[in-house]
């Protein structure tokens, strides 16, 4: 009781904190909550889509705002703290009543996340790439779904200008989003007819600095007499070392290519190339690509941002596209409330920045093209392959037995649902 | 006019060249080019690697080398490291190096210096993976007759990965000239591999003795394919005498590949425990001597290993020996860092544990968060020269140079610290103001500044391992937290207060974790070890080398 008394109280003073805020603030503005670690071990990745989201307010204010209204930006910081990402999520909804939400990077900060949007009835766009198996009615997921980029890196291997791969080591780091992926991985290979020995899953601890024994193995399961490759879901940190490892050894992405799903532009910038040239990277944008878009948006980050050195990465693609689809859809809806603007949000077409056209499905992802780039000297990716045209996001796998009866219709009435099972023809309701 | 008269005799040329390999004359008759048209041919086909996709590529590549001119294999080189570029006003193929303000750029075909340009006047033919191995291949069979016994060795290496029975003449040819032993033996091996696809029975047994002792995967998978057995159990192979040598040859080289995996096991944990010896052994200083629980400890190998990249960003010429400069350089920004935190922090908590425990976590994170201020990024820490690669023991064992310098620069670090403390006064009045600081006072020892003079040295130790793991792992705001745990469980284990204790306690959990790795895999064999220290300080709470004497507190 007496907690409860403390808590009110000082919910009270925030409240009042709050509301003398608002009274200085101008009239009236429509609020949005930036949610990304600017603390902790994510802060390396995610404090650069804080960024770009302020970069997309102050353009879009410049334009004259939204509605006729300036775009306020709330920007809290989780701290690279999972549980803390849901209490922040609640602190956004409920005290800041911000329209939307733009955050969390790692699959475990959206999954902790997830509950409070669907309680509070927020918005929340999600830009990275990620394992799929989900479809909320509040997060739109603006990132890559696995087959728009695990599936096409390895049918790119597999075909004969990737080299016509035949043995897969499926490296990753040991948290959801690698082992769903590799779940998937497996399946879609043994489908494919690779055999089960030529299949070698593996995976190492957070921060792994000490890559020796697992780049020994590599290099012996490499040396069976059939092309391999190495698909890599290694998480962040973990990687320079990897890298280092796999230079020093002599394994040449000639010999072995390693195919990463989690090294951009960003993360290459902490990294020596000049040993890594030719390894691959699987994303739906690359810095290099030359488009006119892409060209203007690469000048305004540098001009926001003050710095020429600075890089742009997939990420910050999917933000970009996250938050031109909203606006969209708010100029249409003519409101912001939740509902509505996720309504409009179906069928919205705004352009990416690799000269095509981003579509919002009724599953809540986007409609994406797929790159595969190579790793050159100077720290970019320059394009090898590409689908013909954009792929459309599938939340849940065809090549998981268990998945592929489920889909995911947000806007079809009859079915309103992330995960409805279309041989029970039940939906099991949202993702809690 | 005249250009398309050129035009004309090219196309001509072209094909009378094509036809003529087509149909593969059988008495080896070679059409005589003159040396002019040579050129000229040249030119058209190196102006052909600048195709639209890397399939035509590739295609360029292969007519290029048909031409068997003397000339290509600097444009063949120059295309594999991705600095054939082609001039965006005449298509003309250049070789490009980067300098000061441009590209220095040079003719690709006659070498002819074009001077430097902007990198806007110029475009890059670009290479994927497929380009380069067929590149490769082609370098390889070219510099099989180089002067240098490097390029050979490789250049023969790179052929017995996937030889061609058309190559049988050349090889042979080489393998008479060749003077070293070494590549000689690279070379009778390819023959042997491709020997054993040989339809004549004392062919394929010849074949598999030069194989014996090989350990070169491709080898040994190709005495894995004679040993082969149908659906009924039968050997495919049908010469018994073939298959009884093929099993001989193959228990032998699996005993010999056993014993390289236990070497290989061993070397790569005492490596690892290097590396735990490093980071751990400042904090044998800090917690060890003088028990005061450093959190901020990963901070100070985090600070030493951004000096490193400061140091490489300040003397960029210096490349080379940038990590000698860094070694003094970190050991001075840490263990200054360190005597400032003693001083405002340290010294008023000292016989409180957990204040000094949470004081040091927060002064972590300043500093950590301090780093993310400048950078949230990594930084990239460039490898030297002679720090990259491995060194190659043969086919299936190699060690990677910066792990055998790291090694050998751990045993220096500790032998040093040892000598200090042992042999110098400062050792000696560092080890009177631990062990009673009473008495120590009593006898004219200031141990205020030594308490600093120490924890500057512990700190200063875990600068120079931070010049060490900069060249192992990432240099980020968060190298620290990956380290401090590992320290502390080697100090513990080790025993507080021992440096010998440290060292076998590093080395040995390096070995451990290495052994159990390829068992059970590295998360599990993680926890293994953890739970093993666990268990082992339930029974021996002072480590492994407990200290024993008066002056240990009860």
């Amino acid at each position: 009781m007496k907690k409860f008394i403390k808590k009110s109280g000082m919910a009270l003073g925030a409240t009042v904190l709050a509301f003398s805020a608002y009274a200085t603030q101008a009239a009236e503005t429509i609020k949005v909550g930036v949610l990304h670690s600017l603390t902790g071990t994510m802060a390396i990745s995610e404090t650069t889509l804080k960024d770009t989201v302020l970069m997309m307010i102050e353009e879009q204010n410049k334009k004259g705002g939204l509605l006729g209204k300036k775009l306020e930006a709330v920007v809290v910081d989780p701290a690279s703290n999972w549980p803390l990402f849901a209490e922040k999520t609640r602190e956004l909804l409920a005290k800041e009543k911000v329209d939307v939400i733009f955050g969390c990077w790692t699959s475990v900060s959206r999954k902790s996340v997830l509950p409070v949007v669907e309680e509070l009835n927020g918005l929340l766009f999600y830009p990275v790439q990620y394992e799929g198996e989900e479809s909320s009615k509040n997060v739109f997921y603006t990132g890559a779904a696995p087959n728009q980029q695990a599936i096409p890196a390895v049918d790119y291997l597999m075909s004969e200008d990737g080299g016509s791969v035949k043995r897969w080591v499926l490296e990753g780091t040991d948290y959801v989003y690698p082992r769903t992926t590799n779940k998937i991985l497996e399946q879609y290979l043994l489908s494919k007819g690779v055999a089960k020995a030529d299949i070698s899953i593996n995976y190492t601890p957070f921060g792994h600095s000490d890559w020796q024994t697992r780049v020994a193995e590599i290099k012996k399961f490499g040396s069976a007499g059939k092309k391999t490759a190495v698909v890599s879901t290694v998480n962040g940190d973990a990687n320079v070392p990897f890298y280092k490892e796999l230079a020093n050894a002599g394994v040449s992405a000639q010999d072995i290519p390693v195919v990463a799903f989690s090294v951009g532009e960003e993360e290459l910038s902490g990294f020596d190339t000049k040993p890594l040239v030719g390894h691959l990277a699987a994303w739906n944008y690359f810095m290099s690509v030359e488009s006119d878009a892409n060209a203007e948006f690469i000048k305004g980050w540098h001009t926001f941002i003050g710095d020429k050195k600075r890089v742009t990465n997939d990420p910050m693609e999917a933000t970009y596209i996250g938050f031109n689809a909203w606006v969209k859809a708010v100029e249409k809806a003519k409101t912001t409330d939740v509902d509505t603007v996720r309504e409009a949000m179906y069928g919205i077409k705004v352009p990416n920045l690799t000269g095509g056209i981003a579509e919002v499905l009724p599953n809540h992802h986007f409609t994406k093209p797929v790159l595969i780039g190579e790793i050159q000297a100077d720290g970019q990716l320059e394009v090898v392959w590409e689908t013909d045209g954009e792929v459309p996001g599938d939340a849940w796998t065809d090549f998981l037995p268990e998945s592929a009866k489920i889909i995911s219709n947000w806007q079809d009435k009859k079915i309103n649902c992330g995960n409805y099972n279309t041989e029970t023809k039940k939906c099991s309701g949202q993702n809690l | 006019m005249f250009k398309l008269f050129i035009g004309f005799v090219f196309a001509l040329l072209i094909s009378v060249s094509s036809t003529a390999q087509d149909t593969a004359l059988p008495n080896n008759e070679q059409i005589e080019i003159p040396q002019v048209d040579r050129t000229l041919l040249l030119n058209e086909a190196v102006n052909a690697l600048n195709a639209s996709s890397f399939t035509k590529k590739t295609n360029a590549v292969n007519a290029l080398v048909e031409l068997k001119d003397p000339r290509i294999l600097p444009i063949l080189k120059g295309m594999r490291l991705g600095k054939l570029y082609s001039l965006k006003k005449n298509k003309t193929i250049v070789l490009a190096e980067k300098v000061e303000g441009g590209y220095q750029l040079t003719h690709a075909v006659t070498g002819s210096d074009l001077g430097i340009a902007k990198s806007n006047t110029i475009k890059k033919i670009r290479v994927n993976n497929k380009v380069r191995s067929a590149l490769s291949k082609h370098i390889a069979i070219l510099e099989l007759t180089s002067s240098n016994t490097n390029e050979r060795f490789l250049a023969a290496k790179n052929i017995l990965s996937n030889p061609d029975e058309q190559l049988r003449e050349v090889l042979v040819v080489a393998q008479k000239a060749e003077p070293t032993r070494k590549v000689k033996e690279l070379i009778s091996l390819i023959i042997a591999r491709l020997d054993i696809q040989s339809s004549d029975e004392n062919i394929r047994l010849n074949a598999l003795r030069a194989m014996t002792g090989a350990v070169e995967p491709t080898v040994i998978q190709d005495i894995k394919k004679i040993l082969e057995k149908d659906e009924s159990g039968n050997y495919i192979e049908k010469s018994e005498v073939v298959t009884a040598m093929a099993e001989d040859k193959l228990s032998w080289i699996q005993t010999k590949l056993d014993w390289f995996k236990f070497c290989e096991d061993a070397i790569f944990g005492l490596s690892l425990g290097s590396v735990l010896l490093l980071a751990a052994i400042g904090l044998a200083i800090t917690f060890g001597v003088m028990g005061v629980i450093n959190m901020a400890h990963g901070e100070m190998i985090m600070l030493g290993a951004y000096t490193t990249f400061a140091v490489q960003q300040f003397f960029p010429s210096l490349m080379s020996y940038s990590l000698l400069i860094a070694i003094p350089m970190a050991f001075l920004v840490s263990g200054l860092v360190g005597v400032i935190i003693e001083r405002t922090v340290i010294r008023h908590l000292y016989g409180r544990p957990l204040d000094t425990l949470l004081a040091t976590f927060g002064i972590s994170l300043i500093l950590q968060q301090l780093v993310r201020v400048y950078n949230s990024n990594n930084v990239p820490v460039v490898t030297p020269d002679w720090m990259a690669g491995s060194l190659e023991i043969n086919a299936a064992l190699s060690f990677t140079y910066n792990r055998i310098y790291i090694f050998i620069f751990a045993l220096m670090v500790l032998v040093g610290l040892a000598l200090l403390l042992k042999k110098t006064l400062l050792g000696l009045q560092m080890r009177a103001v631990t062990q009673n600081r009473a008495m120590a006072n009593s006898m004219g020892i200031r141990s205020g500044h030594i308490d600093a003079l120490t924890f500057g040295l512990g700190s200063g130790i875990a600068g120079i391992a931070g010049v060490a793991v900069s060249q192992i792992t990432n240099v980020g705001p968060n190298l620290g937290q990956s380290f401090i745990i590992d320290s502390f469980m080697v100090v513990v284990f080790g025993g507080v207060g021992n440096l010998l204790g440290t060292f076998f306690a590093a080395m040995g959990l390096g070995v451990v974790t290495k052994f159990l790795e390829p068992q059970v895999g590295t998360v599990v064999g993680k926890i293994m070890v953890l739970v093993f220290i666990i268990l082992f300080i339930q029974f021996r709470p002072r480590g492994l080398f407990a200290l024993k004497g008066r002056f240990v507190e009860d």
